[in-house]
């Protein structure tokens, strides 16, 4: 047996994920992808093991729901052929195993830092001299943008190489936002802590990370969330959806310097992000999503209030986009502004929006159900095929809208909770478990393997932003610098995901 | 042109008429109460994520807190949390809120450097350092200018560059590989020149505090004129905190 199969939120007994050597396992592995759209690495990464270093592969399965995971045993001083050459999903996979470990690639592309993590393998490599893309053709001029940007934002810093208003390359370098998250959730032992640190993965998917580590945590531990424990995970996931999506279709106005859009879009996200706050005391949900218990019962009551919310909600937002999508000056500004192809996507290997925005189906609610998803809603994913601003924007309108159906469905019927009591949760002793959610961006994957006495021994978070910011960089490649804010904006990737 | 006229009909009056008055609907975790009951303090103590709670007598420090309200939880007869969203001061002291104390949370006069109401009393522009972020705080503070909230109305804006403005606020626990860029930017704004703290990661580096990743000493070499606490701050706490400090 190459490989074991397991399904999200299933833990596993360590031994039980075959070992096989780095040549076999990386054969197996690349052979399982190639030219299967519906397979895809979820995972990939190193586990400190004695003086070597253990890789697991985690290749999801969106046809049979299936997770196949198996690892490779290796000396960090071994230099080794990469999977990147041969597939370029793996990419910033490597980069990383590069960073961290200082393992060596015989045949990487690009083996830069990723986001120089504190604990890096090459302490001599900082972020001050982070070894660029350059160009020595005296017509091409090189842009710098950061890492802090002129809007509220976090950093990162982007360089470009144009051709006097057209861009030819970018560069994005990450690090900044680097607060050593994973190393954090083994230092830290209460579980209140980590859920903490969850839910400051990436303050704008507060619910998508917290629900993806308490779905994990539960399964670690062996317990199973009742039905009101999954639906207000499932119906924050979905308002989640709406607020961000909404906040973003006004950034995409206020790039397009469309003020009556940015405005009404901007006061209609207010609701949804109040209304969060009527039910948790948090405008993003911080405090809502606890393992094995919620502080916060949805209630009769605030379905009611809900049911108001969105009918105000509904013809405004109807309204200001039926508005935006008829603007001729609106229209011309997305369409076929930052393509990025269904081939380009596909090698990359995005996740979520930044998938099906070119036609890539990617929704972790149907491939790898979690909560509620598959039992009482049974998602459509929303597919583009332009793979243009426009479509990013019209995948955001959509989901939305869908979005209030799933919450309408949802809230009509509001399950009794059951008194919240802690009961203690003890996590297994040498297990592995993956859980997979999708959050407002897409893929959110968390895994944890524990040892013997139960304690973690590593944790692992993957934002959707990890592969997504490639998509980005190839999306503006022959457009004009000014259109950059827009591809931008349309994408709207996490730092902080990325960085950890 | 008719149907914006009609789309901006639709959308009524949305912003808030006095924000000091302003009315924070549902439940809201804003300066907590202790009473003084007697309670188990080691597992009250023992239950906070980031050690905000100290004992005898028992406080809890708003510059470390999370505001996630599991102390008020699980000992519902010791704290409370009001909807008070007046949480902004200027002393870090004064984040510290005593057992048995049912008091406002205030701004020192008498530490307010006299030429921030001089000078910037009528016209405050901030440029946003964000030093490890989680993007929340970010998201918030976008939001002080948002229709609702609208705080250009009294001079205050956030501004594209260091030079144009007056002073930082800064949102995240400050990372190694953000600090030499946060000093630089502070470098560039002209004085005179003000630092604000914005949410619970930039105060006391939050559930963050301990790690290896961050890099403070921007806060030991410069002064902090005002601490805005949340995770993230509110839109309010952040407007009334700097109305506070620049009004007179």
């Amino acid at each position: 047996m190459r490989d074991i199969t397991i399904l999200n939120n299933t833990a596993v007994v360590l031994n039980d994920i075959p070992e096989l050597d780095y040549r076999e396992f990386m054969d197996y592995n690349l052979a399982m992808m190639s030219d299967r759209p519906k397979r895809h690495c979820v995972l990939y990464f190193g586990c400190k093991n004695d003086n070597n270093v253990r890789l697991f592969c985690c290749i999801a399965d969106d046809a049979t729901h299936l997770i196949h995971v198996n690892s490779s045993v290796i000396s960090p001083s071994a230099v080794l052929p990469s999977f990147t050459a041969r597939n370029h999903n793996f990419e910033k996979f490597e980069r990383e195993l590069h960073e961290n470990f200082g393992i060596s690639y015989s045949d990487h592309p690009w083996l830069k830092p990723l986001r120089y993590a504190y604990d890096r393998f090459d302490k001599h490599q900082t972020i001050e001299n982070y070894p660029f893309c350059k160009s020595e053709s005296e017509e091409l001029h090189e842009v710098g943008v950061g890492p802090i940007h002129a809007g509220i934002i976090e950093p990162g810093h982007f360089r470009f190489i144009c051709n006097g208003e057209q861009i030819m390359h970018l560069e994005i370098q990450f690090g900044y936002q680097h607060r050593g998250i994973e190393q954090l959730f083994l230092q830290k032992k209460k579980l209140l802590e980590r859920t903490t640190l969850a839910e400051d993965i990436a303050g704008d998917t507060t619910v998508g990370h917290t629900t993806a580590f308490v779905n994990l945590w539960e399964s670690l531990c062996g317990c199973k969330p009742d039905f009101p424990l999954d639906y207000s995970r499932t119906l924050a996931l979905e308002l989640e959806r709406i607020a961000i999506h909404t906040g973003d279709l006004s950034g995409v106005c206020t790039d397009i310097g469309y003020q009556l859009g940015n405005a009404v879009l901007g006061r209609l996200r207010t609701p949804i992000i109040n209304f969060m706050q009527e039910w948790s005391g948090s405008r993003f949900a911080k405090g809502l999503i606890r393992a094995g218990k919620t502080n916060f019962p949805f209630t009769g009551d605030l379905s009611g209030r809900l049911q108001d919310i969105l009918n105000a909600y509904e013809p405004d937002f109807d309204e200001i986009t039926d508005k935006l999508f008829h603007l001729p000056s609106a229209l011309s500004r997305m369409e076929k502004t930052g393509v990025v192809s269904y081939g380009q996507v596909l090698e990359i290997g995005t996740v979520g929006m930044a998938a099906r925005m070119s036609g890539l189906s990617r929704d972790i609610r149907v491939s790898h159900p979690f909560c509620l998803y598959g039992s009482s809603i049974i998602h459509q994913p929303i597919i583009k095929h332009h793979g243009d601003v426009y479509s990013r924007v019209q995948i955001r309108r959509e989901e939305i809208k869908q979005s209030i159906d799933y919450v309408r469905k949802l809230i009509e019927y509001v399950p009794e909770f059951p008194k919240t009591e802690i009961s203690t949760m003890t996590p297994g002793s040498d297990k592995f478990v993956l859980s997979l959610v999708e959050g407002w961006r897409g893929e959110i994957c968390h895994c944890a393997i524990t040892d013997h006495a139960g304690n973690l021994v590593a944790y692992k978070i993957k934002d959707p932003s990890f592969h997504n910011w490639m998509a980005l960089a190839e999306a503006v490649k022959n457009n004009e610098i000014s259109d950059f804010p827009i591809c931008n904006k349309s994408f709207n990737l996490s730092y902080c995901g990325q960085d950890l | 042109m008719s149907s914006n006229l009609k789309i901006m009909w639709h959308q009524g009056k949305q912003f808030i008429p006095d924000v000091t008055k302003a009315n924070i609907p549902g439940i809201f975790r804003g300066r907590p109460v202790i009473s003084t009951a007697k309670v188990n303090e080691s597992a009250l103590i023992g239950l906070c994520p980031t050690k905000a709670i100290t004992g005898n007598p028992v406080c809890i420090d708003l510059g470390k807190c999370t505001f996630c309200g599991e102390c008020a939880m699980q000992f519902p007869d010791k704290i409370s949390f009001t909807k008070e969203y007046k949480l902004s001061t200027n002393e870090r002291s004064g984040l510290i809120i005593k057992e048995g104390e049912d008091q406002p949370i205030l701004i020192n006069p008498e530490l307010v450097r006299s030429e921030i109401k001089r000078i910037f009393g009528g016209s405050l522009k901030l440029r946003q350092v964000s030093a490890g972020g989680d993007n929340s705080c970010e998201i918030e503070l976008n939001a002080t200018n948002n229709v609702n909230f609208d705080i250009s109305r009294f001079g205050i804006d956030f501004v594209a560059s260091p030079r144009h403005s007056d002073g930082l606020v800064i949102t995240g626990p400050i990372t190694e590989n953000m600090a030499e860029s946060l000093e630089r930017c502070y470098q560039a704004v002209p004085n005179p020149k003000i630092i604000i703290l914005a949410g619970t990661d930039a105060i006391s580096g939050g559930i963050f505090a301990d790690s290896p990743a961050l890099n403070r000493v921007f806060l030991t070499k410069h002064t902090v004129d005002l601490y805005v606490p949340g995770n993230p701050v509110h839109p309010l706490t952040f407007i009334n905190g700097l109305l506070t400090l620049l009004r007179k």
